[in-house]
């Protein structure tokens, strides 16, 4: 057993954890942050996308041990104080989901994608998104969302 | 508001998804992230070989490792019975063999469970599985259904002679045969049908809890039809009374089918949970969703298409190989017979149609229904066949299509095949549409001339129909499924105005809280903020058969409104009685109860709630609360349709496909949230786009199953899927009161051969006529090369 400290959300936990225990058993069965999901074994589909210092990572593929020390996002603590994330509006206004399982990666990831490149067209989107699968959209409204959170975004910042 | 002032109509409206908030902000609660207290966890030991005996397991190692509770193998289990095998061919004689809940003395494909370990937790329980040594006794095994039924194949099951399932037939082949040997024009492809892997984003699992002081279970399981699991498990598999048992589907993570049938980790799960009295889970990894849930298609085909030179049709003689894999699963014979055979000429009048499939056994996962069943494989040959012709006889595939299409005034159209009489459709102008939206003249111009510059690009048309709302009862009877079909719903407006729907739908992804909520909010008169609908959980619902066949609207959702029609009319009576008018002289509308030319003085549908709630005052003989059920059994099966068109352009070096524009026009009957029905048709095209570009399940002859991951296997990325574009037509289905059809399937059984159309019209300079699925660049390759 190794003795991890992580903060999640914003909350500071200390662990004891098994060297080999992933990090998205961690955030799950650990901490009962169940919103992150598993949907492959070899790294594909992207359910498990969570934010390691502020990088998007499939938490299925990092041990929970190589997180010491670092600050973590899930989809639980991107809304803030009760105001959704615009990525978070977006998927809604524009039907990006259906099942929701692939949700919270796919929306893990388009931030990540949003931050590194706010004003994606609707080409980048598709391949920023390649790391995550969705069964149910066929993507279009997938991609419609990110654009309505890139420009909401950018009607925020505008106005800020 | 006042009385005269009408409320907004919701129904037709795009209304955001009452079921997003939770789930966009991770709080879905999906089976997995279901924890009881004490709760063990279940590693299955599964069979590396496609064919074999079991020689021996011992569990000594796995049971000594610390954390390891019990080990058990098929022979523990043998006081239960196997998963039943609920829809057989009709007709015929069927050899079911379905799978028990775990593998005894032989296991049948590569994935089999032939023990399982329960431990503490699920690293622990994974490291003992490992630690299990089976021996096995290596058998020939058998992968391809057509080589199964040969003589001298490998005999999987001792009770299925010659791996033959079923042999089933429909249509008429004395017709069929004279119509193909008078023909002017006869085209003959083999056509396969690829296998694919569902590949719902959540695979599959069961958690079950046992109370041994009432002998009660609870199951939670990833499920699109919990009544009917709980039906099976209890009176087929466990013969116990099914009020022993409650299952529950939680938040379902996408099925496409996949979820609909019976499997037998419902079994082991409730099994060990009684032996052990700690509640158990088990939940898929997705290569073992892969190796053992269930997969679709599979279709080997010999087709013959009679015509005249001058473009009618005038036979089709179909000839299939259905893969049924390893074992009988649920409804595995109703997929390529009823849902397949009988709506074969799709939207032609084809006067002399034949079509007989052989059910067969291999060593592979087992064959189901997949999201269109049946019905994208009907529909796939046929639109293969009629452009095969189209091309033989020199003739626009449009105006073939034109030529040969059921007419507004035929409908209802009997078809001849077995099938009840599709129920409304008007093919042409869907069909138009479709093509002025494609610029479709403009683009045969273009074409040519790009041809000349040496590029190849292609356009494919898909007209399809489809058979939805599947029902009514007494049909589905005849057609082997062995149960009814109809759905209920039942329906209560509380003292506080609160509507409480319950359901036996479910939705897993179809968004139908939100659209049936919209009906109940129209039909009553309330805003939609008070009506709340329930699902999923066999205590506290009425029956229902479950979500599949796009038949929760057109069936469940008319139940609903069923229902809401005794609610009001029991209004209606109670508001006679306390504004002391005749009945015949109460208005209803805008959930308000008023006498006809006094609507001032209303009595709103929550102060009639809370009358008959509290039930100081009701008319003789009238019983307290507003509480109403429905049974809904409806007189036919509704028939969407809708002509898909899409464009690609094939490079002729590498035998890429670049996918230039899709167009899908698409006739639901009526639409309630046209959001949701866009969203339903772009995740089908995805599905059926993909069967056509990129999947395709390959086992080896060995029976090893080389896509048996995310890695191999091609589920299409955001990039590998084009901009969608939508249209529609409305044709009302008068099937229901609704005028609805049905639209979760539609995109999925139109879009194969739309783009493998597409992908022959740009490759028919190099000679092609036909090529199989995927058409991955390897493929399109050898076709142009090897034609030269």
């Amino acid at each position: 057993m190794t003795t991890i400290t992580v903060t999640v959300n914003g909350v500071r936990y200390t662990s004891e954890v098994e060297p080999r225990l992933l990090l998205v058993h961690y955030l799950r069965e650990h901490l009962n942050l169940t919103g992150t999901h598993i949907g492959c074994d070899t790294s594909q589909c992207g359910a498990c996308v969570v934010h390691v210092n502020g990088v998007s990572v499939k938490s299925c593929t990092m041990l929970a041990v190589q997180c010491d020390g670092a600050e973590i996002t899930t989809i639980e603590g991107l809304a803030q104080d009760g105001q959704l994330h615009p990525l978070q509006e977006g998927f809604w206004e524009k039907h990006g989901l259906q099942c929701g399982f692939c949700t919270p990666g796919m929306i893990m990831a388009a931030a990540d994608l949003l931050k590194r490149n706010p004003n994606p067209s609707e080409e980048e989107i598709r391949h920023g998104l390649e790391g995550n699968l969705c069964r149910c959209t066929g993507y279009e409204n997938i991609v419609r969302a990110v654009r309505y959170a890139a420009e909401k975004m950018a009607a925020m910042q505008a106005a800020n | 508001m006042t009385a005269t002032e009408m409320k907004e109509r919701l129904v037709g409206r795009a209304l955001k998804r009452r079921e997003d908030p939770k789930l966009i902000t991770g709080h879905g609660n999906y089976l997995d992230d279901i924890k009881l207290p004490g709760m063990l966890h279940i590693a299955l030991v599964r069979s590396p070989y496609a064919h074999a005996k079991i020689v021996s397991i011992d569990a000594s190692k796995a049971l000594a490792m610390p954390g390891v509770v019990a080990v058990f193998t098929g022979k523990d289990m043998l006081d239960i019975n196997p998963m039943p095998a609920a829809w057989q061919a009709a007709g015929v004689k069927n050899y079911p063999v379905p799978p028990r809940a775990l593998a005894v003395d032989k296991v049948a494909l590569v994935g089999d469970p032939v023990a399982m370990v329960v431990a503490e937790n699920r690293y622990i329980a994974r490291d003992a599985a490992d630690a299990v040594e089976v021996e096995y006794e290596p058998l020939p095994a058998v992968v391809d259904a057509r080589k199964a039924v040969e003589p001298g194949a490998p005999q999987i099951h001792e009770a299925a002679p010659n791996n033959i399932v079923f042999e089933w037939e429909c249509g008429n082949k004395a017709a069929a045969d004279a119509a193909i040997a008078s023909a002017e024009v006869v085209v003959k492809e083999e056509i396969i049908n690829q296998r694919l892997i569902p590949t719902p984003m959540e695979t599959r699992g069961s958690i079950a809890r046992y109370d041994a002081a009432t002998g009660e279970w609870t199951v939670w399981m990833t499920s699109q039809a919990p009544h009917v699991h709980r039906l099976l498990l209890t009176a087929f598999v466990f013969g116990v009374p099914e009020t022993k048992l409650r299952c529950i589907a939680p938040n379902v993570g996408g099925g496409f089918g996949q979820k609909i049938f019976c499997y037998n980790d419902m079994a082991f799960t409730m099994w060990a949970a009684r032996k052990l009295g700690r509640p158990v889970k088990f939940v898929e990894d997705r290569s073992e969703n892969y190796k053992y849930s269930t997969h679709g298609r599979d279709h080997i085909t010999e087709a013959e298409l009679a015509g005249t030179r001058d473009g009618k049709i005038t036979g089709l003689r179909v000839k299939t190989w259905a893969n049924i894999g390893a074992y009988f699963s649920t409804v595995a014979a109703g997929i390529p017979t009823t849902l397949y055979g009988r709506i074969i000429t799709g939207v032609y009048k084809i006067p002399a149609a034949y079509v007989h499939v052989t059910g067969a056994y291999t060593n592979t996962a087992m064959v189901d229904a997949y999201r269109g069943a049946g019905r994208p494989e009907a529909s796939y040959l046929i639109e293969r066949m009629v452009d095969r012709f189209a091309a033989e006889i020199g003739m626009d595939p449009a105006e073939v299509r034109r030529k040969n299409f059921i007419q507004p005034e035929d409908f209802p159209y009997d078809n001849g095949l077995g099938l009840l009489p599709y129920d409304s459709g008007n093919y042409e102008p869907a069909l138009n549409k479709a093509l002025e939206i494609a610029g479709y003249a403009e683009f045969r111009k273009q074409q040519a001339e790009l041809r000349k510059q040496g590029r190849y690009l292609g356009i494919g048309i898909s007209s399809y129909v489809e058979i939805c709302g599947i029902a009514p009862s007494a049909w589905m009877g005849g057609q082997g499924w062995g149960a009814g079909l109809w759905e209920s719903a039942n329906v209560r407006v509380h003292l506080t105005g609160k509507v409480v729907v319950t359901t036996g739908s479910l939705p897993h992804g179809q968004g139908l809280e939100t659209t049936f909520a919209q009906i109940v909010a129209d039909e009553l008169g309330v805003p939609i903020d008070d009506v709340e609908i329930q699902w999923g959980d066999t205590q506290g619902t009425p029956f229902g058969y479950g979500t599949y066949g796009s038949r929760s609207l057109a069936v469940g959702g008319v139940a609903i409104k069923r229902s809401v029609d005794k609610i009001k009319e029991k209004a209606r009576k109670l508001a006679a009685h306390l504004l002391e008018a005749n009945e015949a002289d109460i208005v209803f509308e805008n959930g308000r109860a008023y006498v006809r030319g006094s609507p001032d003085k209303a009595k709103t549908i929550g102060e009639l709630a809370a009358a008959a709630a509290v039930a100081y005052n009701l008319p003789p003989g009238m019983e307290p609360f507003l509480d109403e059920t429905s049974y809904y059994d409806p007189p036919n099966c509704t028939f969407p349709f809708g002509t898909h068109v899409s464009i690609v352009e094939v490079d002729p070096e590498t035998g890429h496909v670049k996918l230039l524009r899709y167009i899908a026009v698409d006739d639901c009957g009526n639409q309630i949230n046209p959001m949701i029905v866009e969203g339903q048709i772009h995740g089908g095209i995805a599905q059926g786009l993909a069967q056509a570009l990129y999947e395709g399940a390959v086992y080896n002859e060995d029976g090893q199953l080389l896509t048996g991951t995310l890695m191999d296997y091609a589920v299409p990325t955001a990039a590998m899927v084009p901009h969608i574009e939508t249209d529609h037509t409305v044709t009302p289905s008068p099937v229901n009161p609704l005028g609805v059809k049905g639209a979760g399937e539609a995109g999925t059984i139109a879009s194969a051969q739309c783009v493998m159309n597409a992908i022959i019209d740009a490759l028919a300079p190099f000679g092609v006529k036909h090529l199989q699925m995927p058409a991955t660049p390897e493929r399109i390759w050898k076709a142009i090369h090897g034609s030269k």
